[in-house]
């Protein structure tokens, strides 16, 4: 077929057209993310939080979380008085639409946001009979779903119950702290629509981030210490009864 | 999802991860490890009274190992992937060994002491019966068909050496398979290292009491008459093993009720309504306490041979449902307390589906049909040993008087 003039004017905004479905396809790059400078984890502000329920709608949208399943949720503490040890915790729905009214009345209620702590040494990616669960060189506990067995070892593994198997896939699913979004410069989903700024993205390795201010000059703990994980979700202003 | 919960799980908790098959996995094996280490009695410790059993016990054992995987396989969410154990095992994963540790005691162990130890029966049936029979017996020979007097000699050398590997062996079967969740540090219920230990134990004891079982079975229904110095002997072996089994389990409790760790109250509460049918009455009632005591009255007791008989028969169930009733509260009993320490949630079984109750019992079944074939293919009892047709044996194979029963 000779190419003439015309015909190469019809051609040309086809062909565009066609490359441009061919990029919709291609996953991003980030050709600026370097990461063995980045080791992520997050600062959760408990007297920040609201319980709106916007993270863990905002997590749902953008991960495709199935219903009742949870890569994050919210948890309302009651605790009366001095017994700390035996608080009352609710979460229904997760607290995807946030909270009804408290009704109990004598003592104290906070919110709770929580989601994978993305542990440095995390039981999960220890069991997992063919690690197919990682950590990422940045920080961040990943499932390699194209090779999960769903065997469900992790899931029992996690001390934090932030494993689930999704019943699309069959394998096992957690926060990924949004690494799609977090590699090209952003932050992640439930950060993201958090109107009270409770949830802050953490790069623990970045020496601008604020969070070293904030673990220098507040009392911030991780959700038991004692399982020794390496948890880098951090908590301020946490009670003492939450678990 | 209509799961009914008390008090607070987290959310993705309240849908119990593993199933009946997964308590079906360490019933399984338990009983492989506990029929072989009853039939090392035998043949490496010299127990001379329990022989009748001794080849029973072997294709017993080797018909539970080949459903052992099963119960796993069908519980995976890719199945398909399941070989990738093998090809890229993680290894710091204690599951990833599974793979490795059942070959192992399949191959290296049991087929190969099985083997062995009909070798000479089968080079014989390959030599008298016909057709396909015999192309069945003829493979099964792997080529070797010499059955001269050092060749067997070679055979029994080979096969002692091979039990005493496979009591090891046996041993990590199994404490393995306890391994598996004893090492979870985030389930109370189940991290102790007690867990292999106890698991080894009443591995053994489930083994030898379904062997035993199996003995009675089996020799009732040939119209033969039961050996009962051999099952004496059994039973005092299994009252034996069952007291160490119930002192384990009872230290462990001991340790749990007065340490009295953050877990413990929520741990007990469960033990008290949800686990109390399964755990306080079927297993440890019925199937510790009740057999226990049985199997020490025949000790204590001059019974009578057919009391005794009765009271074997009936030890032997309770035991093996015990022991299944321990498999269970430890498997699902694990998941039923929140790792909050707030909350219980339900275990719904299902009937007919991939991981249901029909799929348990079919599995439950499989390795009995296993075992009648492979009775039939190699039959294991005494009085069915190798008498060759006059001249029915070629000439270079002589047969010779070194033959064991």
């Amino acid at each position: 077929m000779d190419i003439t003039r015309r015909r190469l004017l019809i051609l040309l905004p086809a062909a565009a057209i066609a490359w441009k479905f061919v990029q919709a396809g291609t996953p991003e790059s980030s050709p600026n993310y370097i990461l063995a400078e980045h080791w992520w984890g997050m600062l959760i502000d408990i007297p920040k939080c609201i319980g709106c329920g916007s993270c863990v709608r905002a997590c749902a949208e953008e991960n495709d979380v199935p219903d009742g399943y949870y890569r994050t949720w919210i948890e309302r503490y009651h605790v009366a008085d001095w017994k700390i040890e035996r608080p009352e915790v609710e979460s229904p729905n997760g607290g995807k639409q946030g909270f009804p009214p408290n009704e109990i009345g004598d003592g104290k209620n906070f919110f709770v946001p929580k989601l994978c702590n993305h542990c440095v040494d995390s039981p999960c990616t220890q069991v997992c009979p063919v690690g197919a669960t990682f950590v990422t060189p940045d920080g961040v506990v990943l499932v390699d779903k194209s090779y999960c067995l769903g065997c469900r070892y992790c899931v029992q593994a996690c001390p934090y119950g932030c494993r689930f198997i999704n019943p699309k896939t069959n394998t096992a699913e957690k926060c990924t702290l949004c690494y799609h979004r977090i590699t090209k410069g952003l932050t992640t989903a439930c950060c993201e629509v958090c109107p009270t700024g409770a949830r802050q993205l953490a790069d623990l390795k970045n020496p601008k981030d604020p969070i070293h201010d904030f673990l220098k000059t507040h009392t911030v703990q991780v959700l038991k210490p004692h399982m020794a994980t390496g948890a880098k979700v951090f908590y301020n202003g946490m009670d003492g009864s939450v678990r | 999802m209509n799961i009914p919960v008390e008090g607070f799980m987290y959310p993705n908790e309240v849908e119990l991860q593993w199933s009946i098959l997964i308590v079906l996995y360490p019933f399984i094996t338990g009983l492989v490890a506990g029929a072989f280490i009853l039939a090392s009695l035998e043949r490496v410790f010299r127990v001379e009274a329990v022989k009748p059993t001794y080849r029973l016990a072997l294709l017993t054992a080797l018909s539970f190992l080949l459903v052992a995987p099963l119960p796993l396989q069908l519980h995976l969410g890719h199945p398909e992937r399941s070989l990738e154990m093998y090809l890229t095992p993680h290894r710091s994963s204690a599951m990833a060994m599974f793979g490795f540790v059942y070959l192992w005691y399949l191959m290296a162990v049991l087929l190969l002491e099985i083997w062995l130890d009909f070798r000479l029966d089968i080079v014989i049936k390959s030599q008298t019966t016909t057709r396909v029979t015999r192309l069945i017996y003829r493979a099964l020979t792997l080529g070797s068909d010499n059955i001269s007097e050092r060749s067997l000699h070679i055979d029994e050398r080979l096969g002692y050496f091979i039990t005493v590997i496979g009591i090891p062996s046996a041993f990590l079967l199994h404490g393995y398979v306890g391994f598996i969740f004893g090492s979870i540090k985030a389930n109370p219920w189940w991290s102790s290292p007690l867990m292999p230990i106890v698991f080894i134990f009443s591995a053994m004891v489930s083994g030898i009491a379904a062997v035993m079982l199996l003995y009675m079975v089996t020799t009732r229904l040939r119209g033969r008459d039961i050996d009962i110095r051999c099952l004496d002997k059994i039973a005092q072996y299994l009252f034996y093993i069952f007291m160490i089994d119930f002192s384990l389990e009872m230290l462990d409790l001991l340790q749990r009720v007065y340490e009295a760790d953050e877990s413990f109250r929520s741990l007990d509460f469960m033990v008290h309504t949800r686990l109390w049918t399964s755990q306080v009455i079927i297993q440890i009632l019925i199937g510790t306490v009740t057999p226990i005591t049985l199997l020490g009255l025949t000790q204590i007791l001059k019974l009578t041979e057919a009391a005794r008989k009765r009271i074997y028969a009936l030890a032997g169930c309770l035991t093996v449902i015990g022991i299944f009733a321990m498999r269970w509260n430890v498997v699902i009993g694990g998941q039923l307390f929140s790792k909050s320490f707030l909350g219980y949630t339900t275990y719904k079984m299902a009937f007919a589906t991939r991981e249901g109750l029909l799929t348990a019992i079919a599995l439950l079944i499989l390795p009995f049909i296993i075992l009648s074939v492979l009775v039939k293919l190699l039959p294991p009892w005494p009085d069915a040993g190798p008498v060759p047709a006059p001249g029915a044996i070629e000439p270079r194979n002589q047969l010779t008087p070194v033959l064991r029963g």
